[in-house]
């Protein structure tokens, strides 16, 4: 059995379709007060390709190889790390008002 | 075996890798399951980092003699990177959040060009499809880097006013062009085994050098206002660049998580650009922000001062408010008093609403976090088209360090650089308050007529000096009473 995966050009296209409507789909519903978040957390998920740098630097062979794919480590684990860290502490934020009824949207008598 | 084994971990750790982003995603498209959204992606990024580790048992008989170093310098990698990011993203302030998005980005489109530079140097691209993939996504992801750390220090402050010369954009097309011809010339003598005129590590050095000055380029002459589009497009791109770079690794995480974030990233980008009723290439090509022309019409009526106190008893006994905050707010760090004003405000009974415009603050969204930051819970904030129609039977409406976004000549002045703009219906409550540092303008650079209007009145100091007064005013009521 080989598990090797070989994704040619129109599988590569395929999955580059899919996906895409996928992000698109999924973002459509987000409401607007989560945008910013949202942006940080898409920018989170980027931050995979730190795994497309562990890949290319464990399979360097030269040292401009071992130089660059080591800053392709170092940029990716920034960007997963970084984008984390900000989107936990955003997301931490988002609070319903459901403890504090008094603080709920319904037309009061004046007073 | 154990190379099949690890390749079938791989696989099937990335499978879910993949899947749990997207989930993730998903979640965050509620406040209510937001939190454990990033959570949820945060599972799938650790394993697949983790399980990346066993490439180890894959590698090229070349590597297997570097091995060691680079597990080593992996390792390092990892810490080092995901250390400093972790801490910066830690403590910095809920106001600097555009800026830490774009560094943070442009990390991420720096890390893809990397690669396709170790694929590049390393000759491993064969095949006229997978050299063109990588060029390209080597391309789009030193741009993304670049700019993005042009757009970090613009926001920043670092670079202030935005950099313009004669012939900038001719200038642009020629370097993106030097670029295309270079990354042509590397095909070419690839797949012809000509005799290039410099050696191929030069060529794909001045290659980086080209994509990466066309970044710093494009991104010099736009204004700070505009940075957020620009941020949200280079996050497009660089998740573009990733899932073309994944394409080149063969590694279909890669390829789903960068084009997943490709079309989202270009779906907000053109929300915002709606939003600021611009459309993109107007927002990357032109020169919004250095001379607008002041071309307006007459303005009837007169600006009336009125005290804090008089505009806190004011909103005490209305029946019904909205707080339009904008940027101002932010800048005066006064977000915390001016919930503890609107708690005052809700103990007494009045009912209120926060409005907030798309592009309030610097990046669309970014008021709301800084409201839920001062604890104001999410179903008392109410987006443009949930709310606009209820301004006509408010009876106050309390305008906080905004401008441009409750400008009514949005509406009516065909002349006026907003125009067309969707703006709060401010004007149309009974009563607005604005409170404003000054009697200075808006981003757009130009007078807002509502602030003439009979039934506004202006509080004018800092956003926490003005709350402050209005907390103590109804305070003063209250122990009156008692």
């Amino acid at each position: 059995m080989n598990f090797a995966l070989h994704i040619n050009g129109f599988v590569a296209l395929y999955i580059f379709m899919l996906a895409a409507f996928a992000g698109w789909v999924i973002i459509g519903q987000v409401p607007a007060i989560l945008h910013t978040p949202l942006m940080s957390g898409s920018n989170f998920v980027h931050g995979i390709v730190v795994v497309g740098g562990l890949f290319a630097l464990l399979n360097a062979s030269t040292q401009p190889e071992q130089i660059i794919g080591f800053f392709a480590v170092l940029l990716g684990a920034g960007n997963v790390a970084g984008g984390y860290a900000v989107t936990g502490r955003m997301l931490a934020m988002f609070k319903p008002s459901t403890p504090n009824p008094t603080a709920h949207a319904t037309p009061a008598p004046k007073g | 075996m154990i190379i099949q084994l690890s390749q079938l971990l791989i696989g099937a750790i990335n499978l879910i890798a993949a899947f749990l982003f997207m989930y993730g995603l998903k979640r965050m498209s509620s406040p209510v399951t937001a939190g454990s959204g990033i959570f949820v992606a945060g599972i799938g990024m650790v394993a697949a980092v983790l399980a990346s580790f066993l490439y180890a048992f894959t590698v090229e008989p070349a590597a297997q003699p570097f091995l060691e170093i680079n597990l080593g310098l992996a390792v390092c990698a990892l810490i080092m990177g995901g250390g400093v990011s972790w801490w910066v993203g830690k403590k910095v302030a809920m106001t600097a959040m555009p800026q830490m998005v774009a560094l943070y980005n442009g990390m991420g489109g720096g890390a893809a060009a990397a690669i396709a530079g170790v694929e590049l140097f390393g000759g491993k691209a064969t095949g006229i499809t997978a050299l063109i993939v990588t060029l390209v996504g080597a391309l789009i992801g030193a741009v993304s880097f670049s700019g993005s750390l042009i757009a970090w220090a613009k926001l920043e402050e670092i670079l202030k006013a935005p950099m313009r010369f004669w012939g900038q954009q001719a200038t642009n097309a020629l370097v993106l062009l030097c670029t295309l011809a270079v990354g042509g010339y590397i095909i070419f003598i690839l797949k012809t085994g000509a005799t290039p005129l410099l050696t191929m590590p030069h060529l794909t050095m001045l290659f980086f050098a080209c994509a990466l000055l066309f970044g710093i380029l494009l991104t010099l002459p736009i204004g700070g206002a505009d940075m957020p589009v620009v941020i949200s497009i280079y996050n497009a791109a660089t998740g573009l660049a990733v899932g073309l770079e994944g394409f080149v690794l063969q590694n279909p995480a890669l390829m789903i998580a960068g084009m997943v974030v490709g079309a989202a990233g270009l779906l907000l980008t053109l929300l915002m650009a709606r939003a600021m009723n611009r459309s993109v290439s107007n927002i990357l090509f032109s020169n919004f922000g250095t001379v607008v022309k002041q071309t307006q019409g007459d303005i009837k009526g007169s600006l009336k001062p009125a005290a804090a106190a008089d505009a806190a008893i004011a909103m005490r006994y209305a029946g019904s408010v909205i707080v339009v905050p904008g940027y101002g707010l932010a800048a005066a760090q006064a977000q915390t008093k001016l919930y503890d004003f609107v708690k005052l405000l809700t103990s007494a009974g009045v009912n209120v609403r926060f409005a907030v415009h798309p592009v309030a603050g610097r990046m669309p969204g970014q008021m709301d976090v800084l409201l839920a930051e001062a604890g104001v819970p999410y179903d008392m904030i109410f987006q443009l088209d949930d709310i606009n129609n209820d301004f006509k039977g408010t009876d106050v409406s309390l305008v906080i360090g905004a401008n441009d976004v409750v400008n009514p000549e949005a509406r009516t002045e065909k002349t006026s650089p907003i125009f067309g703009m969707p703006i709060l219906n401010a004007d149309k409550s009974r009563h607005v308050y604005v409170i404003k540092r000054g009697q200075g303008k808006g981003y757009a650079g130009i007078v807002n007529p509502l602030f003439y209007e009979d039934n506004c009145n202006m509080v004018y100091g800092d956003a926490a000096k003005v709350l402050g007064e209005m907390i103590e005013a109804i305070r003063g009521l209250t122990k009156a009473a008692a």
